[in-house]
């Protein structure tokens, strides 16, 4: 038996202690928004956030679990009450989601770098994102989301911060 | 810009992009159903050889087997392929590669299913293989089919290539080699399916060709076309990695045998590797001449493609690399032969580019080595010689479509990184040289003669009073749902509270072809314009009827209802929508896109899909920084100009142009299947690399907006073109920056090292 928090809410699973969590969240409790690219710590796309921090679900074992507080994509909305986190919303809103495959992972990363340090510089955010892979996007708007959802999470004047100079 | 009304020319964030960043949207890998079997495929690991047993007694012994499947289970002819069925379902007697499948597991789940897998024993008798497409083609060579080892070859001749070349004042000569590439898609080959109780099979599955994948499995498994349903909900990328059979065949053929229970097949990231399709590798011989003026006058090229161990699209992707190699230019004599070859390797496919990328780095390289013995700009000696609409191209087509190569590079000549690109480079840092390298590319759209490229569209006004698109061609995340949202939007007047799309379902979309070729948009767009217009003129007359106006001018639809405006009365949408009975509720448009009338006589040799009439440009530029320590290659600043008619979203727009770009880079610094007697040395993401946030710069994307009058609001594909600069413009940028010619890539640090030691 396991027991941790799932997106706000307490739960205790049977789950062999040697279940890998990816599986336990997409197979056993219907949370497919975490996606599973590589099962080998290599993609980020399984990316979820254990107490705060980003951890790869596909190398976590269920019993790893015990006592924490996790949050998937599912649960991201949960954390700024009503409507999308401001993260996901400038995902949407600077094209930062083409498949959409690594997005869920993508997402929680920025959480993470943004809640670690909000104010983040351009090379910052790559830097933070440099462990989940996008093959579709190029990375571009997902850094000038990143770097958006930053500067409306820190209250500053609702407009978009100007590019980085060019060298 | 914010809009309520969802329309044509505005950068409308993708419609899907919410379900997506919440995680809610479902894909292919994300169905579960109730009660599922797992399958797997047992891979022969034997490159080529005559399979003598397959013992698999202790497999389905093993608690928890439903069953296991071999090559006589196959009810049909047991061969896939696109235009060549020369690809085993699962393979009997011969193994042409590494990734051939031998046997078929169904399992209770995905433990029992990996110890079944290896508990089967495959003996193998090695025959002699073959690696190298010029290799395979030597009259001792192994063989690999009954035909033998040449998949196509093809010869385009235009004027009088040798001759030409005495005229030519410089001639450049040079071979360059390509590897293999590997999509990388996120969400690797899967689905699921199942037989329901009147036999029929319902597939779910991550596939850019629904329609046409029921004619594979039928094929390959004797079945009824029409006895099969194909879901495509949207995909994890494909990149044209999934087009073409990849688990549809064995899936079906898992259903087939499983007692009604779905059955889950999900390809692990080496089995993606192993078993699916890749860009070809290429070799090609180049050689080049230009007259003293700096007008292009003759090319003469051999280009060697390894289409692995079945054709595939191999054949195509030859042909259309042939009808590229001699670059957006015109050149007056043209000399362009190919061979399309089996070797003993993984199997070559459509991948974004489809051939056009290893030529463009052949073509774009000589273009600045003739520029250099000419000693001409660059730059302007690529406009000098850049095909305009009324030229012909290198096979002798007439360019009677939109052409925007000109464009492209005027407005790349205009921009500040062309301009500073000299400043830039003198102020690297110590131990750190930059240079600047520029690309001119294009590339094809749609399938080409003689395999029409065509689409029907379905509109539905839904009960509700809203609008459904039923779209015949899958989203594998290039946002063409977004554009046929937009489009509906745009003539029908409607927000996107009154719109939605249906992914492809074979049973209730229309053929539309496959999502591929940059025709996805295109054709189907074409196709929903049609049925839109007329689903908005049967709302205005329905509404005629209802406020009995005397004649049917005067209306317009608009948001939420018709108007007649004459007399400023309304019918609201819903109304009509309780109003109007099943059979009046939708419309249909279909259309083909227009071919070449010129054939030349030229492509002898080619099957189908020669020559195309439509192509979308692109002019890039790259800066490149290199330590002269490590030989590490960074690009530093990246501009990519792209002509594609006119633009349906711009956000759109700029997702592909970034997205192509970065998977150019990639090709060009580190992506390259590593083989060693067609095994796979790299399959995964830890040896086999793709950049990452770190080594993608702030890509600059300008679109040069022209009109293509045929096209759907006067817009052409532009997913691939980007994808075929970025090798030729940082190889440029290398030797601008260190005098080293790069002709093999990927242009990896290990290889630029060795390359500065050896020049003196
Ligand atoms: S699936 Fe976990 S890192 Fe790729
Ligand atoms: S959006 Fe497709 S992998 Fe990132």
């Amino acid at each position: 038996m396991v027991r941790f928090v799932l997106n706000g809410k307490d739960m205790q699973i049977d789950a062999p202690p040697d279940r890998r969590v990816v599986d336990l969240l997409r197979e056993d409790l219907g949370l497919t928004g975490t996606k599973e690219g590589c099962g080998a710590g290599e993609c980020g796309a399984c990316t979820v956030l254990v107490d705060g921090e980003t951890r790869l679900s596909c190398l976590m074992l269920a019993v790893q679990l015990e006592g924490r507080q996790v949050t998937t994509i599912e649960g991201l909305q949960r954390e700024t009450g009503a409507g999308l986190h401001p993260v996901q919303e400038a995902f949407v809103e600077y094209g930062a989601v083409q498949c959409g495959f690594c997005t869920p992972g993508m997402a929680l990363s920025a959480v993470r770098i943004i809640r670690r340090n909000p104010d983040p510089t351009r090379a910052e955010i790559r830097e933070g994102l440099s462990g989940n892979l996008c093959r579709c996007t190029g990375y571009v708007k997902i850094v000038e989301a990143v770097e958006a959802a930053a500067w409306k999470m820190s209250n500053k004047p609702p407009e978009k911060p100007a590019k980085d100079a060019a060298p | 810009m914010k809009k309520e009304l969802l329309e044509v020319g505005y950068a409308v964030p993708r419609q899907d992009a919410r379900a997506k960043v919440t995680g809610e949207e479902k894909y292919a890998l994300d169905h579960y159903p109730e009660n599922l079997l797992w399958a797997g495929a047992k891979r022969a690991g034997v490159a080529h050889g005559r399979i003598l047993e397959i013992d698999f007694a202790a497999a389905e012994a093993l608690p928890g087997v439903f069953a296991v499947l071999t090559r006589k289970d196959v009810p049909g002819t047991n061969r896939q392929g696109i235009v060549h069925k020369d690809q085993p379902v699962l393979a009997g007697e011969r193994v042409r590669h590494r990734g051939d499948p031998v046997a078929l597991v169904l399992a209770e789940n995905r433990e029992v299913l990996a110890q079944a897998l290896s508990l089967i024993r495959v003996e193998i008798e090695p025959l002699p293989a073959v690696f190298d497409p010029e290799e395979a083609l030597k009259p001792d060579a192994p063989r690999i089919h009954e035909r033998g080892n040449l998949l196509l070859h093809a010869k385009i001749e235009k004027g009088k290539a040798e001759e030409a070349f005495s005229e030519c004042a410089v001639v450049v000569v040079e071979t360059f080699e390509a590897p293999c590439q590997e999509h990388c898609f996120l969400e690797t080959e899967n689905g699921v399916a199942w037989q329901e109780p009147d036999g029929k099979i319902v597939m779910i599955v991550s596939t850019q060709a629904p329609f046409r994948d029921r004619f594979e499995i039928a094929h390959a498994l004797g079945l009824e076309a029409g006895s099969i349903r194909i879901i495509s909900p949207y995909l994890g990328g494909a990149f044209g990695g999934k087009d073409g059979a990849t688990v549809q065949c064995l899936l079906a053929l898992a259903a087939l045998h499983a007692q009604g229970r779905p059955v889950k097949m999900w390809w692990e990231r080496e089995e993606s590797f192993a078993a699916g399709y890749k860009r070809h590798a290429a070799r090609m011989y180049y050689r080049a001449g230009a007259r003293a003026d700096g007008t292009l006058h003759a090319l003469q090229c051999r280009l060697y493609y390894d289409s692995g161990a079945y054709a595939h699209l191999g054949g195509e992707v030859l042909e259309l690399g042939m009808e590229h190699a001699g670059g957006p230019y015109r050149i007056p004599h043209t000399d362009i032969e190919g061979w399309c070859v089996y070797t003993n390797n993984p199997i070559g496919g459509a991948m974004r580019g489809f051939g056009v990328c290893q030529v463009s780095f052949a073509f774009e390289r000589v273009m600045d080595l003739l520029a250099a013995k000419l000693g001409l700009d660059p730059l302007d000696f690529r406009l000098k010689n850049a095909l305009q609409r009324g030229d012909r191209n290198c096979t002798g087509v007439t360019l009677v479509h939109s052409t925007g190569i000109v464009p492209c590079l005027e407005a790349l000549k205009r921009h500040a990184l062309w301009t500073g690109r000299e400043k830039w480079k003198l102020s690297a840092g110590p131990f750190k040289k930059r240079g600047a390298g520029l690309a001119a590319v294009f590339n094809a759209m749609g399938y080409g003669r003689g395999l029409p490229d065509s689409a029907v569209a379905k509109v539905e006004f839904t009960p509700e009073g809203r609008f459904r698109i039923y779209s015949g061609v899958p989203d594998m995340g290039q946002g063409n749902a977004t554009a046929f949202l937009q489009i509906a939007g745009e003539i029908l007047c409607q927000d996107a509270s009154r719109l939605e799309l249906i992914q492809p379902d074979t049973e209730r979309c229309l053929p539309a072809g496959s999502s591929s070729a940059g025709r996805t948009t295109y054709t189907f767009g074409n196709a929903l314009i049609r049925a839109c217009r007329e689903m908005k003129a049967k709302l205005c007359h329905r509404a005629a009827l209802v406020l009995m106006a005397d004649e049917e001018r005067g209306f317009a639809l608009l948001p939420g209802k018709v108007r007649h405006l004459p007399s400023g009365r309304d019918v609201d949408l819903d109304f009509l929508a309780r109003l109007l009975p099943e059979a009046d509720r939708s419309s249909v448009g279909q259309t083909v896109m227009p071919v070449s009338q010129d054939v030349p006589d030229t492509g002898k040799g080619f099957i189908i899909g020669f020559p195309h009439v439509f192509f979308s440009y692109a002019a890039h530029l790259a800066y490149v920084e290199i330590d002269e320590l490590t030989g590490k290659i960074e690009v530093r600043e990246y501009l990519a100009v792209t002509e594609g008619g006119r633009v349906i979203n711009p956000q759109g727009f700029e997702q592909q142009v970034h997205g192509a770009v970065a998977q150019g880079i990639g090709y060009a610094l580190m992506e390259q299947v590593a083989l060693d007697q067609g095994q796979i040395l790299n399959p995964n993401f830890a040896d086999y690399l793709l950049p990452t946030s770190l080594d993608v710069p702030d890509i600059v994307s300008v679109s040069v907006e022209t009109v293509e009058p045929t096209g759907p609001f006067g817009m052409k594909g532009i997913g691939e073109v980007g994808a075929n600069a970025p090798v030729p413009a940082i190889a440029g940028a290398v030797e601008d920056a260190i005098g080293v010619r790069l002709t093999r890539s990927p242009f990896t640090g290990g290889r630029v090292l060795s390359m500065l030691e050896e020049t003196p």
